[in-house]
């Protein structure tokens, strides 16, 4: 005698297991998942589609390279975006070259070193609010700090509206970022590891050092990298920190000379270029965005590589 | 059979606490060269609290406070100018989950004395490491492969060869052989007794049969609970083996063996 509740002869069995009942609910929110997809994807490849389509009678005319050395002008027939790629370039590059180590520095600190107090908590959390101010904000403090107040050392002859300011003020922008990024992977790092090491008698920073940051690094890369992709889309700190969007030559300027110099970056010119009146502005701003849109999945995919090659070196 | 030898450790008194939590309280005993001593007792009894305290790993947590004196080779383990990441590097330890690290299997060995300071080559120290070991034999053509590529007994054993790569005298093991195999197990309990020869170890142990065994000696931990829940540790005995295991004093000792409790 058994005690289930059917049969166990074996027509009941069978009939009993391919019941399948009807999951009405299931289906619907089936269906309305893949809809909500549909609908997300199906705006950004609209969206996709008709920039590319815009920019098209640019890559006929110039092609990109063309576009890309030339000079910014405001006869549509000559007008490239040289001076905003390059000074998206370099202002990458700072970004990079502040919020990188002091943000990793940071991190590190706080999850290798500070103590379970209430002060690291409150300072945990204000990091977090800190990244989500919105940039234009951290604009307004760059005009004040980097701009009026240090304007002598970062822009002398340009009254502080250099590429050193636009540098500095999307180098804090994105700071919070990459210690809220690297924190993370340094949690991720499991504990076991570092009581194996600690327990061979390593110190603290050489167990960062041989064991934590090695398991950390995919993770790292990712952040940082990342963040540089948020840094090379703003717009609004750099319009407020001189940011220009009219032609500017540098002529034959040295190295510190540009950098203490007017600048523009791609953000900017498409902020400005989208409300000229002109026609050919309209294809030239679609095949701008284009080339922004390019550069940031470089970035991304340079994310993803860096972070599949460590990512292998740690597990076997 | 008491030894006259000077003990490698001599704990007198201890308490560990953490926060408000007194988790162990009370513990009086010492650790004789050569021997291997086990410490039973159910779970949360504080067995693992009290190891740990031998070789300052309670330090990593930030509300763990020591009361009562550890001595090791008659020096006050917890005195103001002990820098315990010296302590650290003359007691190896191996810890329930095997946890090597994410490297190959010479450098796992290699790390310990390199960042002791040992400069030169590190060969000959590795293949000493995986030989006393038992792992030489197993792994001696793959030295650059993954340490992670090994079997979870062979893990093990290679986080015993990395505790003693830097000449350690005393091994802690924290439930050695808790996540592996019988036939592991077996191995690393023959390890045990061949690395007695040459080292102090300490073992917690949740087998007691393991305990009969390998070990010489034998503390038996219990937990009270006081009022309030609270449940701190104490030893409850502390003898040969051969006695707590057929002869113990204590009613509860003998309530433990024979599996009345726990």
């Amino acid at each position: 005698m058994n005690a289930s509740a059917i049969s166990t002869a074996p027509e009941a069995v069978g009939r009993a297991l391919s019941s399948h009942r009807r999951d009405v609910r299931g289906s619907v929110f089936r269906v309305l998942l893949l809809g909500s997809l549909l609908v997300a994807i199906g705006i950004l490849v609209t969206l996709m589609v008709d920039i590319v389509a815009r920019s098209l009678p640019v890559w006929g005319d110039r092609g990109v390279v063309d576009l890309i050395s030339t000079e910014i002008s405001a006869d549509p027939a000559r007008a490239g975006i040289w001076q905003a790629f390059y000074g998206s370039l370099i202002l990458m590059a700072f970004t990079a070259a502040i919020a990188f180590p002091l943000g990793i520095g940071a991190a590190i600190y706080l999850e290798e070193y500070a103590r379970d107090t209430r002060t690291t908590r409150i300072i945990n959390a204000n990091i977090r609010n800190l990244a989500g101010v919105p940039s234009i904000v951290y604009g307004l403090l760059g005009l004040a700090i980097f701009v009026k107040l240090l304007g002598g050392l970062t822009g002398p002859n340009v009254e502080g509206r250099s590429i050193i300011s636009g540098g500095l003020t999307l180098g804090i922008l994105v700071l919070p970022i990459v210690i809220i990024t690297t924190a993370e992977a340094l949690r991720a790092v499991p504990s076991s590891i570092r009581e194996g090491a600690i327990g061979v008698g390593a110190t603290s920073w050489q167990t960062i050092r041989h064991h934590v940051l090695p398991i950390a690094a995919p993770g790292i890369f990712t952040g940082t990298i990342l963040s540089l992709g948020r840094a090379f889309g703003e717009a609004a700190p750099l319009l407020l920190v001189g940011g220009i969007t009219t032609f500017f030559s540098t002529g034959d300027a040295g190295f510190m000379e540009v950098l203490q110099g007017r600048f523009s970056a791609m953000p900017v010119l498409v902020f400005s270029w989208a409300r000229l009146p002109q026609a050919e502005f309209k294809a030239l701003t679609a095949a701008l965005i284009v080339i922004m849109l390019i550069v940031l999945l470089l970035i991304n995919a340079t994310a993803i590589y860096l972070r599949n090659r460590f990512e292998k070196g740690v597990t076997s | 059979m008491s030894k006259s030898t000077e003990p490698v450790f001599d704990i007198d008194d201890l308490s560990v606490t953490y926060g408000d939590f007194r988790a162990v309280e009370g513990i009086t005993l010492d650790i004789q060269p050569n021997e291997i001593t086990a410490f039973i007792g159910p779970s949360g009894c504080g067995k693992t609290t009290v190891l740990r305290c031998f070789n300052r790993m309670n330090d990593l947590i930030e509300s763990a406070s020591v009361e009562g004196s550890i001595r090791y080779h008659g020096v006050d383990l917890y005195g103001p100018r002990i820098d315990p990441v010296e302590v650290r590097r003359r007691m190896g330890m191996v810890f329930q989950k095997p946890n090597p690290f994410p490297k190959t299997i010479y450098d796992n060995i290699a790390f310990g004395p390199r960042v002791a300071g040992h400069k030169g080559d590190l060969d000959d120290l590795v293949e000493e490491s995986l030989t006393r070991a038992a792992l030489w034999e197993e792994v001696r053509g793959k030295l650059a492969e993954p340490a992670l590529a090994l079997s979870g007994g062979q893990q093990q054993r290679l986080c015993i060869a990395r505790a003693i790569a830097t000449r350690p005298d005393v091994v802690l093991m924290d439930e050695p052989c808790s996540s592996l195999d019988p036939i592991a197990t077996l191995k690393i309990e023959e390890l045990m007794l061949e690395l007695k020869k040459d080292y102090t170890i300490v073992i917690v142990t949740h087998n007691m049969q393991q305990a009969a065994r390998v070990s010489d000696r034998t503390a038996f931990f219990t937990v009270d609970v006081r009022d309030g829940g609270v449940r701190t540790g104490r030893l409850v005995e502390f003898d040969d083996t051969g006695v707590i295991f057929t002869n113990p004093s204590v009613q509860s000792t003998e309530d433990y063996i024979t599996g009345r409790f726990g």
